[in-house]
C-alpha cells in the first residue's frame, strides 16, 4: 500500500491510473483546480477501494502554492511514497506564434510548473532516501515540429530536466520515471479525429504507466511502438526534416 | 482502437459526430437535436443519430456510493457492468441481471431494459433499478424511482434514451455466496427437447439459455446445447478468471462469416462435447460473457457490418413459430454463428415499452448482404407478427414502423415523455417516418 500525490488529478490519464491504484488500496492526495470534480473523483476512488482520498485545490501556475501543497499532503497522509505529475494543456500553436505571452504561459503550465514541483519532491525524497517521481512528458518533446513546437519545447524541457534529475537522485535511492505517451483519446484531444491504429485509450496508457512505475522504468513510450516511431523521427537529418510538414 | 460512436453491428455504418461528456452535466444543449449514448453496444440504430450529435457517456464512469452491507450501488451512467462487477463481486455482490456483454453501460442497460439468462426468475434490469436521475433539455432534473416520479421511471426504463439524459443510476445488487457457476451443458437433439429442458429447468436453475445449431434441419431442427446453472455453494473453490485471450486487431476486407466457415463452426461447436451432459464449475466470466473474450469481435463481419435479429414469441405459438423461423433461415441458406434461444418468465417489467415478455426469444447474427438480408428479415417479420411476438429495438435496424406500433402499444404513451431535443435514428424511423 502506497501514498501518492497526484498533480492534475482531473485529467483523464491520471484518473485511469488512480482507478488502478484505488483497487490496490493506495492512499491518494488529489490536486486540481476544480473542487467539485475532485470530490467526484474522491467518491469514485473510495468505492473502488482506495484506503483514503484527500483533495487539494491548486492551480499549478501558482508556483508559490507548491510548497504548501506538499506540506498539506505530508500532514494528511503522514508519509509520501510518490508524486505523479499528470497535468498539462495542449496549446493552440497559432496563438502561441502570435503572442509571446501565450507561449510563456504554456511553457509555464507544461514546463516550469513541473520543474517547480519536482524541485520540492526531489529535495524531500532525497532527504528521506526513497521515493518515486513519475511525470507525463510527451513524444512531442523528442523533436520540434511546426505543428506544435511550443508544446514540444515545454515537454522537451521536462524530459531533459528529468534525465538530469534521475541521474542526480540515483545514488539516494529515489527513482524518476519519464512517461512519453503518443496520441491518447482524452478531453485534451477532443478536437482530433480518433480513428486509426496510433490512438490509444487512457486506460491502455494508464496500464503502461502503472507497470512502468512498479518496475521503476526510466523512460517509457506508451504504447511501446512510439519508441520506434520517435527513433525514426529523431534521426531524420535536419536538411530533410525542415522541409517536411509534420 | 475502433472508431467511437458507431453501433456494435456497424450497420448502418455512418460516420457520426459525437461529443464526450467527462463530468456529470448540469445542463444539456438546447439548440440542437442529440442522442445520449453509452458504450454503443446496441447493434442497430437505436444508439445512432444520423445528422445529429451523440452525447457520449463513455468517460462518465464514476461510482458515487456503494454500501457493502445492503448492496445498494450508485454510479454515473457511463459506468460499465464490468466496472460494477470489479467493485462489488469481491465483496459478495453480483449483478441482479446481466446481458451477454459486460461492456454495456448502466445507462444503456436501463434505457434498453436489458435481460439475462435469469429472466424467468429475476425479470429485467429495470426491475432492480431503485432510482436514477433524469436531466431534460428544459433544465429540469428529476430523481425517479418506482414511487417517486414513477411515470417518468416507467417511461425511461426501456425508453431507448429519448426521455432525457440519465446522469446516474442506483441499483440493488444481489448477494451471492459464490460468484462461480455450477453449470450443466446438455446436448439436445431438436426443438421439442429444448422446450422440455427449458420447462424442466425453470424451477431449479437460476440461469438458462441455449445455443442453437441453426444449420441443422429435418428432425434435427433446433438442436443445440442447453446450458443451465446456479451460483456455486460458498464452500466451493472459485475457478480463476481466464486470461483475455483474443482480439480482432484489424478490419478484415470481407466478412469472415460465410457459409463454409459457418458450417465448420456449427458442426464443431455442436460436437465439441461427446457426452450428453457436462458438469462444470466455471468462473462467472466465460459463463455470462463468452464473446467479451474476443475484443472487437464485431469486426469479424468485415466492413459491411452485421445485423442481429431478436424476437420474442408468446409461449402458445413458440414451437410452431420458431420452427418456421428456422425453416425460413435455412431455406434462405443464411446461417448464423450465434443463435440463442431462451424462455422468458412472467416477471413484469416496469418499462412502458420493454421488450421481454412471456414467451421464447430467439436471437441470431447475420452478416449484412444488402437486400438479401432485408428480404429475409421481412420474411421473418411475417412470422413474428402472425404469432403475436415482438422484435427487440436494441438489436434492430430494419423493423417497420407499423410493426413497432403493433409490438409496442405503449409507444404513443412514451412519445409524450420524449425530450423535444432528443431522438435517435431508430425513433425517427419507427415513429416519425
Amino acid at each position: 500500500m502506497k501514498n501518492w500525490i497526484i498533480i492534475g488529478a482531473t485529467s483523464a490519464i491520471s484518473e485511469s491510473v488512480c482507478r488502478i491504484w484505488s483497487v490496490r488500496g493506495y492512499k491518494l492526495f488529489l490536486v486540481g483546480r476544480d473542487e467539485k470534480k475532485l470530490a467526484t473523483l474522491r467518491d469514485d476512488y473510495s468505492v473502488r477501494g482506495a484506503s483514503d482520498v484527500y483533495t487539494h485545490v491548486m492551480d499549478v501556475n501558482q508556483f508559490e502554492a507548491h510548497e504548501a501543497c506538499w506540506n498539506a499532503a505530508a500532514e494528511q497522509m503522514g508519509r509520501i511514497d510518490g508524486i505523479f505529475i499528470a497535468h498539462g494543456t495542449l496549446p493552440d500553436q497559432k496563438a502561441c506564434e502570435a503572442s509571446f505571452g501565450t507561449t510563456q504561459l504554456e511553457i509555464n503550465t507544461n514546463g516550469m510548473s513541473v520543474i517547480s514541483l519536482c524541485t520540492i519532491a526531489a529535495n524531500e525524497f532525497e532527504k528521506a532516501g526513497k521515493g518515486d517521481i513519475a511525470v507525463i512528458s510527451s513524444v512531442a518533446g523528442d523533436r520540434g515540429r511546426q505543428s506544435n513546437y511550443v508544446y514540444g519545447a515545454a515537454k522537451g524541457l521536462v524530459s531533459i530536466y528529468l534525465q538530469g534529475l534521475r541521474n542526480r537522485l540515483f545514488k539516494s535511492g529515489v527513482h524518476v520515471t519519464t512517461i512519453k505517451p503518443g496520441f491518447v483519446d482524452t478531453p485534451m484531444t477532443a478536437e482530433f479525429d480518433k480513428g486509426g491504429p496510433l490512438w490509444a485509450s487512457a486506460d491502455q496508457v494508464a496500464n503502461g504507466i502503472v507497470s512502468a512505475v512498479d518496475k521503476r522504468r526510466n523512460v517509457v513510450y506508451l504504447p511501446w511502438f512510439w519508441w520506434g516511431i520517435m527513433n525514426i523521427i529523431k534521426h531524420i537529418p535536419e536538411m530533410i526534416f525542415k522541409r517536411l510538414s509534420l | 482502437m475502433t472508431k467511437p460512436y458507431i453501433s456494435w453491428g456497424r450497420y448502418p455504418y455512418r460516420e457520426q459526430k459525437g461529443v464526450d461528456l467527462h463530468w456529470r452535466p448540469t445542463s444539456l444543449p438546447s439548440d440542437e437535436v442529440f442522442l445520449p449514448q453509452g458504450n454503443a453496444r446496441s447493434y442497430g440504430d437505436s444508439c445512432m443519430l444520423e445528422g445529429g450529435n451523440v452525447l457520449s457517456t463513455r468517460f462518465m464512469r464514476r461510482f458515487i456510493g456503494f454500501d457493502p452491507d445492503t448492496g445498494l450501488i450508485q454510479c454515473e451512467a457511463g459506468v460499465t457492468l464490468a466496472d460494477i462487477l470489479n467493485v462489488a463481486e469481491p465483496q459478495g455482490w453480483f449483478l441482479p441481471v446481466t446481458p451477454g456483454t459486460k461492456f454495456a453501460t448502466v445507462g444503456g442497460a436501463l434505457a434498453n431494459d436489458v435481460h439475462g439468462k435469469n429472466h424467468h426468475v429475476a425479470g429485467t434490469f429495470g426491475c432492480h433499478v431503485t432510482r436514477f436521475e433524469l436531466l431534460r433539455t428544459d433544465g429540469s432534473v428529476r430523481v425517479c424511482s418506482p414511487s417517486e416520479n414513477s411515470e417518468w421511471f416507467n417511461a425511461t426504463v426501456g425508453g431507448l434514451g429519448i426521455t432525457g439524459f440519465i446522469t446516474w443510476v442506483e441499483i440493488q445488487l444481489k448477494k451471492v455466496g459464490n460468484s462461480a457457476i455450477n453449470a450443466e451443458n446438455i446436448k439436445y437433439r431438436n426443438l421439442s427437447e429444448f422446450f422440455e429442458l427449458s420447462q424442466a429447468s425453470e424451477q431449479d436453475y437460476e440461469y438458462t439459455v441455449a445455443w442453437v445449431d441453426c444449420l441443422a434441419s429435418g428432425d434435427k431442427l433446433g438442436r443445440g446445447h442447453f446450458s443451465r446453472g446456479n451460483h456455486a455453494r460458498p464452500v466451493q473453490p472459485r475457478p480463476s478468471k481466464p486470461a483475455m485471450a483474443l482480439s480482432m486487431p484489424i478490419d478484415p476486407p470481407v466478412s469472415l462469416v460465410n457459409s463454409a466457415s459457418l458450417k465448420a463452426f456449427n458442426w464443431l461447436y455442436y460436437n465439441r462435447q461427446i457426452e450428453p451432459v457436462r458438469y462444470q464449475t466455471t468462473h462467472y466470466d466465460p459463463f455470462f460473457y463468452p464473446l467479451d473474450h474476443i475484443h472487437d469481435w464485431n469486426r469479424m463481419y468485415g466492413p459491411k457490418g452485421f445485423l442481429q435479429y431478436q424476437c420474442v414469441i408468446p409461449m402458445e405459438h413458440s414451437h410452431l413459430a420458431i420452427t418456421e423461423l428456422l425453416h425460413r433461415i435455412g431455406r434462405a441458406n443464411y446461417g448464423s454463428f450465434l443463435a440463442v434461444l431462451k424462455v422468458f418468465g412472467e416477471v413484469a417489467s416496469p418499462g412502458l415499452i420493454s421488450f421481454p415478455r412471456p414467451g421464447t426469444t430467439l436471437a441470431l447474427d447475420f452478416p449484412y448482404r444488402g437486400n438479401k438480408t432485408m428480404q429475409l428479415f421481412d420474411q421473418l417479420d411475417e412470422v413474428v407478427v402472425q404469432a403475436g411476438g415482438a422484435l427487440y429495438p436494441a438489436k434492430d435496424a430494419n423493423m417497420k414502423a407499423e410493426h413497432f406500433r403493433l409490438f409496442y402499444p405503449g409507444a404513443n404513451q412514451l412519445a409524450k415523455f420524449k425530450d423535444p431535443n432528443i431522438t435517435s435514428s431508430f425513433w425517427k424511423r419507427v415513429m416519425e417516418a
